[in-house]
């Protein structure tokens, strides 16, 4: 047993230091993936498994935590603990398994509707609270599950069932919405059909001391294999943010030669860089580990039974007639 | 002065010898403190309060809240208060009308006065100074006021608070309130140095000067009242055979949540369940706990989950606008047989309703608020000492059950100041129940019992316990499921778990005898309220008892066969129900209270109810009289 001093709860016999498994891809997969052929979750869960295996996550440690959507079956087909939860609302059960739980590594799977729509008041504060966590966004800028209605990240004038006139209004964009919020540590983008940069991106966020919010741009087969489609035909309409603090990928030095220097500590540049314009940047566009964390400042030192007795009459005392 | 009216019996105060004050021994008595908001009368009272209750006097407090933090002055809509019902036994409610008030000017006395919150022959202590206010409005107003109030027979004293003050503050405004617990600790004959102790307690934020500034001011009122005034009402106190605490039912809700062991209680502002998590604000810090402010009433229900998810059971406090939020997290939580406590401290409602007012109609929206069938565990404490007990039982249940359990507190509770036997802690209360331990290769998530519907619960940390909660339909390995069967199946097992937990529950006791002609059902903090008018009925010959339900999901057993002894059941309830005769009210079209709802359909018996809305807690008087009704009226129950 090690004697790692973690607080809050005795739930711990399970960082166990002396484990000596090699853990293999097989240890990670779940049931087999339900998505449509050609559907950027794919990309996205073969990127975290190779995540998961790179890292020797133990699976008992680890917690997918999803939303509603295509995307948040993402924990069904992976074999660590996962939580499958309601729409728009993974952020704070994510949230409370951190405060409660700070030995595990917590996952947060969200669609854009998810995310950027129906839980946009989480994602905020999730922004704002900085727990260390990765939570990514499958973007694809649509409801899938529901049949191709308009999320807030459709591409304006994209035609779908509930706005079959056309988007009517500019998409929202996440990267630009997250580094405009207080405190938050950790803002990068990347693309499904990209896997070496996907990886990569996950990678960073895994590590990184905070929050990290992805956004990976995907495309729906069903219903939006278009709204990326010069991005994936031609590389040279995206350009790479290279950093050391950031994401270097040597093997696509050659097919992606759109590359700019930008260091994620450079929050002005970080939020000029992130307004629209004619190229797709992927990248870590804002990276500050010395922003404060709740998770850390709320921990408390963990009491025994006898002690909280104790403390507790002391309390009666207070009240006593 | 207008004509036709007459100023109410004066009384010269400064006429009165000092040596002979003229005392009176009561058994119990009632007093209340009225101010404009931020004068301080609350803080007065729930110290005269806290006092009574560690001198031994049985006591209960009752806040008088305006709806708005700051009211403009002198307007009886702004009246803000206290009311302290002392008394030689335990009191177990905040009893009839108001026998002595003081209040800080004559337009809160007024809206007391207008709201037949006062005695009869009450007894008033008013401060004087408006009366030779410099504004006409002010003085017109006084008369008016004056001429109305002697419409009935009070004793009107006039203090001269203000004038008083002046001699130590500037400010009158701000220390007036502790001027007035001299008043009132001298009449009362209060023990000046549990009163300085209290004022100390109260004040334990602010600087030393505060507390000697505010001690000055107590003892020229005790000074003043004990010069000019020919009043002493004496109400002995009987020191309790046993160690007592005292404290509101949101503190006690707090406090029990750390007997309970809780780790983390996710919530955002609410009126009136803030106050339980400003406790845990104060202490759970010191406990290694985590009170949690979240973004939002739904995110305070998934950080709840998701800790109870991550292992320990967490808490959520709310009231009504934030029960609605939670609504799809708690029926998630039901889905998932994630362990979770919500404490639901009840308001007047729908909507924002009436924020800081009482009311019990929270219970419906509670057993069935959830789309889809979701069934959770339902506890509803009636005194204080029960707000502190049922946290433990709460999450033990949530444990052993893996259910949602649902506290339902209100309003009276939330504020409402009682002694109670202090409670003998037990570390078994605190411990984590869960097995933690690695479990076999191929363990199921959901390992109905197909019997009972337990299974054990697995968290993130065990070996081979790896799995996917669901809010989608599952099974018992928690795979996503759409077949009728697994349907059927899963919801029975949900099902069954209250169905074992009812076979484990006695029947409610009767107060009063097994039989009789009219049995009273109850839930909630009206417990004391309806026993005392009982008592009443029962002392006037009365074939009446009453029973007071814990569990109201599951309801406790034996309810169908106890209502079968008497000839009829009504419940008393703080909330909606058509009345009998009302126009196009009939037997069909009546809407009945909600615990009257429930009794009927589980138990085929026809329940009448008799329920007000008021706003305020039900007086043991207004049910006695309800009651009497019911008893002469010809109906054999339900609608006339």
């Amino acid at each position: 047993m090690s004697s790692v001093s973690l607080p809050v709860c005795e739930l711990l016999h399970a960082t166990d230091d002396d484990d000596e498994r090699s853990l293999v891809l097989s240890d990670y997969e779940g049931a087999t993936a339900r998505w449509c052929p050609g559907c950027g979750d794919h990309s996205a869960l073969t990127a975290v498994e190779r995540l998961l295996v790179a890292e020797q996550l133990r699976p008992e440690q680890t917690v997918f935590v999803s939303g509603i959507g295509c995307s948040s079956r993402f924990p069904h087909y992976l074999k660590t603990y996962g939580f499958h939860g309601i729409h728009g609302r993974a952020l704070p059960v994510a949230t409370g398994i951190k405060l409660h739980r700070p030995d595990l590594t917590v996952f947060v799977v969200m669609g854009d509707g998810d995310c950027t729509s129906i839980g946009a008041g989480h994602w905020m504060h999730a922004l704002r609270y900085n727990v260390r966590m990765v939570a990514m966004v499958l973007d694809n800028g649509i409801y899938g599950l529901t049949k191709k209605q308009t999320s807030p990240t459709t591409p304006q004038g994209f035609q779908t069932n509930t706005q079959p006139r056309g988007s009517f209004l500019p998409a929202l964009d996440p990267i630009e919405l997250a580094l405009g919020v207080t405190n938050a540590s950790f803002v990068a983008q990347t693309a499904e059909w990209i896997p070496a940069h996907l990886y990569a991106t996950l990678r960073a966020a895994y590590h990184h001391d905070g929050f990290a919010f992805v956004r990976v741009l995907q495309r729906c087969p069903m219903y939006t294999p278009s709204i990326f489609q010069l991005a994936v035909q031609k590389p040279d309409t995206t350009e790479l943010l290279v950093h050391d603090d950031g994401v270097i990928v040597p093997e696509l030095e050659k097919s992606y030669r759109n590359r700019l220097t930008h260091d994620p500590r450079d929050l002005a540049r970080a939020r000029e860089l992130a307004m629209p314009g004619e190229k797709i940047r992927l990248g870590v566009f804002f990276r500050d580990e010395s922003r404060p964390r709740y998770d850390l400042i709320r921990q408390a030192p963990a009491k025994t039974p006898a002690e909280r007795v104790n403390l507790l009459n002391e309390e009666l005392d207070r009240y006593a007639v | 002065m207008p004509t036709g009216t007459r100023e109410p019996p004066a009384y010269d105060a400064t006429t009165v010898a000092r040596s002979r004050p003229h005392a009176v021994a009561r058994r119990e008595h009632t007093l209340e403190i009225v101010s404009d908001a931020g004068e301080g009368a609350q803080k007065c009272g729930q110290i005269f309060g806290a006092v009574s209750a560690k001198m031994g006097n049985g006591v209960w407090t009752v806040e008088i809240i305006p709806a708005e933090i700051q009211p403009p002055p002198r307007i009886p809509e702004g009246a803000s208060g206290y009311r302290i019902r002392i008394g030689s036994d335990p009191v177990t409610n905040w009893g009839d009308e108001t026998q002595l008030v003081l209040a800080f000017n004559e337009q809160v006395l007024l809206a007391r006065h207008r709201l037949g919150a006062l005695a009869k022959d009450a007894t008033i202590l008013l401060e004087d100074s408006w009366a030779s206010h410099p504004d006409e409005d002010v003085q017109r107003a006084w008369a008016d006021a004056l001429a109305e109030l002697g419409t009935r027979d009070y004793t009107l004293i006039r203090v001269p608070m203000d004038a008083q003050c002046r001699t130590l503050v500037d400010n009158p405004r701000k220390g007036k309130n502790m001027f007035a617990l001299g008043v009132l600790s001298c009449v009362y004959a209060r023990d000046l140095d549990r009163v300085r102790e209290q004022i100390a307690y109260a004040f334990r934020k602010k600087s030393e000067e505060v507390y000697a500034t505010n001690v000055a001011l107590l003892e020229l009122g005790y000074r003043w009242a004990d010069e000019h005034l020919d009043l002493r009402i004496e109400v002995p106190a009987m020191p309790a055979d046993r160690p007592m605490v005292v404290m509101n039912g949101n503190e006690a809700l707090g406090m029990g949540a750390l007997a309970a062991g809780f780790e983390l209680c996710a919530m955002y502002p609410i009126t009136p369940a803030t106050s339980a998590s400003h406790y845990l604000g104060e202490t759970f810090e010191r406990f290694g706990g985590i009170l949690h402010q979240a973004e939002d009433e739904i995110a305070a229900a998934g950080v709840a989950i998701g800790a109870s998810y991550a292992g320990k059971v967490a808490l959520t406090i709310t009231s009504g606008p934030g029960l609605a939020l939670k609504t799809e997290f708690i029926g998630l939580a039901v889905m998932t047989e994630t362990p979770l406590v919500v404490v639901d401290v009840q308001r007047g409602g729908p909507s924002t309703g009436l924020p800081t007012k009482v009311e019990q109609s929270d219970l419906l929206a509670v057993l069935y608020g959830q789309p889809g069938d979701a069934p959770k565990v339902v506890l509803a404490p009636s005194t204080i000492e029960e707000c502190f007990h049922v946290m433990v039982t709460a999450r033990r249940i949530a444990e052993t059950f893996r259910s949602v359990v649902f506290v339902l507190s209100d309003a009276n509770l939330a504020t409402g100041v009682q002694p109670f036997p202090r409670p003998v802690l037990e570390e078994r209360w605190m411990r984590a129940s869960l097995d933690q331990t690695d479990v076999a290769p191929g363990t199921k998530a959901f390992d109905w019992d197909p019997q009972t519907g337990l299974s054990r619960r697995l968290i993130p940390g065990q070996l081979n316990g790896a799995h996917t909660l669901t809010g989608l339909e599952h099974d018992s390995r928690s795979k996503v499921a759409y077949s009728g069967d697994i349907h059927q199946h899963s919801s029975a097992m949900r099902s069954r778990k209250l169905a074992v937990l009812q076979s484990m529950l006695l029947p409610p006791p009767v107060h009063g005898d097994e039989t009789g002609d009219l049995l009273v059902v109850g839930w909630g903090s009206t417990k004391g309220a309806i026993e005392e008018a009982v008592d009443r009925l029962r002392a006037e010959g009365q074939r009446v008892s009453c029973t007071h339900l814990t569990f109201l999901s599951p309801l406790q057993p034996g309810l169908r066969e106890l209502f079968g002894r008497f000839a009829r059941v009504c419940t008393v309830e703080l909330n909606y129900s058509d009345e009998p005769g009302a126009p196009y009210i009939t037997t069909e079209s009546r809407r009945y209270g909600q615990l009257a709802w429930l009794l009927r359909a589980h138990t085929l018996v026809d329940v009448d109810c008799w329920t007000r809305v008021a706003g305020e807690p039900l007086r043991p008087a207004t049910i006695a009289t309800a009651i009497r009704e019911r008893l002469t009226a010809n109906s054999t129950g339900g609608a006339a």
